[in-house]
């Protein structure tokens, strides 16, 4: 028998039963379409979180001030001034924290900006050089101040592209900052926000000269200390150097009463991203039931049929059909059906993915694997058993086929 | 004298062993020439069935020898029985056997779809026409009467030209009517030269045959025709 007939005879077939064949379709196509439609949805979530803390730099530690006991009351997280400069010239030191690349000590206050035409009020942070690499952020014009103008307690500031355009300043503008002149360096590159904080609101200034002149306090103390990794491979050495030398310098013993926390963004990320991935595999699991129940669903009708064929092929045996011609029969059956049930299945899966976003808001991302695997199992269920039954009753003897009850 | 159709010598099938042992055909030797029409008789486990299934190429005698037009079934494979089956005999069942899906002339057509054969539809429509069914060609069998899917299924067995038509029971679903008119048909073609041997349990279908053979515990007696 000729491919071209058998094909023939097969679609044939296939027309002939068009229920079985329909529902056949049917169970491979939502299981396709459900593997996709979810996995695509887990995706989704997990790039956003993902891409939500990679915005807050996950190179980046902060030491942070821990709390001070005065007569039996303990104080909140930040109530002691424990950091100083001694310890940001500690953490400087490349012998001792190699995989730190940046320190930036930072101060901070409130306080009101005048210009020529209009003032407001904002944060105006105190801090170094280091400020710009630890917090990711770049200039969109002019210079950040350096070291060399942080010694001199420099009356310089950058400003951020909100306070910039509120303020009506640019590049080589003089604001007044807490009654005394500023000149304008650098203007900051928008960020954006984060959570409730506008990152484009705010003033940068030479931790020198915020602390003369804008918040109060003891010149050597600072209320944050920044630092970024050489890489977000090295942050957990980082985080243990920096912890290592503080705990010497502040001459504390028993880490539980450190008086500074150390914290990072990549804790976060690592915590979102194991949240995230709970969602995908639950998801994922719900597909592959969805998958399994196709599966079950296809195989159920394939075995049901498998007495009304079992007489068919009884017949064509006996009217001179090899076991080789119903074997290739089957197939081109079994393979059509979870051919169609697949690119249907993958159509309506892209289709959910067009149109999930629209309707219920939610993200969809699909990516080639979930399409892949999906594809691959239901077309195998398929496959195997259309193709198994018939396999085993094309090898009976053709009487013992006809008289299948 | 003509051609020999089929040679029968001593052949016998046995099912089971030890206490438990069938002779279903117990050493059977018979000839069949072409042009023959022969009727095979008995009740039933007389081993008529087997008998017909030996003779059908569908099973292969435990011993004994069997020439089908010359070539040796007994010691051919699985494909060349197939081969045999497909060139040679046309088998018309009691139960029909044709395929629900399908209309007459695809049911005609199927055993052609085993071999090389041009021109298919235009085939399965003159064995339809042969059996008087030119009307009834896209019908499906479950919109025809009994008597007419059966001339469906001789039909079928027709297309083929075969050497020798099979026919097991041919009546055995059909009221009187349509018997009448199946074994008119059966007798129409042995008188047009078709070789033709019928399996059956009853005398009175078994009589239109020119030789009927009976069969009783696997053993065959010859009968003369009355």
């Amino acid at each position: 028998m000729s491919l071209l007939r058998t094909f023939d005879t097969g679609m044939r077939g296939l027309l002939g039963h068009r229920l079985r064949s329909i529902l056949t379709t049917l169970g491979i196509l939502f299981g396709v379409a459900a593997v996709i439609c979810t996995v695509g949805i887990g995706t989704a979530s997990a790039d956003s979180v993902n891409s939500r803390i990679a915005a807050l730099g996950t190179n980046l530690l902060t030491v942070s001030p821990g709390s001070t006991t005065s007569f039996g009351v303990r104080g909140g997280s930040g109530s002691a001034n424990t950091l100083t400069m001694e310890d940001v010239a500690g953490l400087e030191d490349k012998q001792d924290a190699p995989d730190v690349a940046a320190v930036a000590p930072v101060v901070s206050g409130t306080a009101t900006l005048v210009s020529t035409s209009t003032n407001w009020s904002t944060t105006v942070n105190g801090s170094s050089p280091g400020w710009l690499v630890t917090n990711a952020r770049s200039l969109s014009a002019g210079v950040f101040f350096t070291q060399q103008q942080v010694d001199q307690h420099a009356q310089v500031v950058v400003l951020g592209t909100t306070t910039a355009q509120d303020l009506g300043v640019t590049v080589g503008s003089q604001v007044t900052i807490s009654g005394a002149p500023f000149d304008v360096v650098g203007i900051l590159t928008a960020t954006g926000s984060t959570g409730f904080t506008n990152n484009d609101d705010l003033a940068v200034v030479p931790i020198t000269t915020a602390q003369d002149q804008i918040t109060s306090g003891s010149p050597d103390s600072v209320q944050r200390i920044l630092l970024s990794a050489t890489s977000s491979a090295t942050i957990g050495s980082a985080y243990l150097e920096a912890d290592q030398l503080l705990l010497q310098t502040h001459h504390v013993t028993n880490t539980a009463s450190a008086d500074f926390n150390i914290t990072s963004a990549s804790t976060l990320a690592s915590t979102a991203a194991s949240v995230t991935t709970t969602l995908t595999i639950l998801l994922a699991s719900v597909a592959a039931i969805s998958l399994l129940v196709g599966g079950i669903g296809v195989m159920n009708i394939m075995l049901v049929s498998v007495t009304e064929r079992t007489q068919e092929i009884g017949l064509r045996k006996a009217l001179g059909a090899t076991p080789r011609d119903l074997l290739r029969q089957f197939l081109i059956e079994a393979a059509t059906l979870s051919f169609i049930g697949g690119v249907l299945g993958v159509g309506a899966g892209l289709l959910a993915g067009f149109l999930v976003p629209r309707l219920a808001g939610i993200a969809v991302t699909i990516t080639a694997t979930p399409v892949i695997i999906s594809v691959c199992v239901a077309a195998g269920v398929g496959l195997i058993f259309g193709v198994y039954p018939a396999a085993r009753a094309a090898r009976l003897a053709p009487i013992a086929a006809l008289r299948a009850e | 004298m003509t051609a020999e159709i089929i040679r029968l010598v001593d052949v016998s099938k046995v099912y089971g062993s030890g206490d438990a042992t069938v002779h279903a055909v117990d050493h059977v030797s018979l000839a069949v020439h072409e042009g023959d029409f022969l009727a095979v008789m008995g009740p039933s486990g007389s081993g008529k069935s087997t008998l017909m299934h030996i003779l059908g190429c569908l099973d292969v005698p435990t011993s004994g020898e069997y020439l089908f037009a010359g070539e040796d079934v007994s010691a051919m494979n699985e494909r060349e029985l197939a081969s045999i089956r497909n060139r040679r005999i046309g088998f018309v069942f009691q139960q029909f056997h044709l395929l629900s899906s399908m209309s007459a002339w695809r049911n005609v057509e199927l055993p052609l779809l085993y071999r090389t054969a041009r021109d298919r539809k235009q085939m399965a429509l003159n064995a339809l026409a042969q059996v008087g069914l030119t009307g009834r060609v896209q019908h499906r069998p479950n919109e025809l009467s009994g008597g007419q899917q059966q001339r469906v299924a001789i039909a079928r067995a027709l297309v083929t030209d075969p050497t020798m038509i099979l026919a097991d029971e041919p009546t055995g679903n059909l009221d009187s009517k349509a018997s009448r008119e199946v074994l008119d048909i059966l007798t129409g073609l042995n008188k047009s030269g078709h070789t033709i041997v019928l399996i059956t349990h009853d005398p009175n279908v078994a009589r239109v045959a020119e030789r009927i053979v009976e069969m009783a515990d696997g053993r065959l007696m010859d009968r003369v025709a009355a």
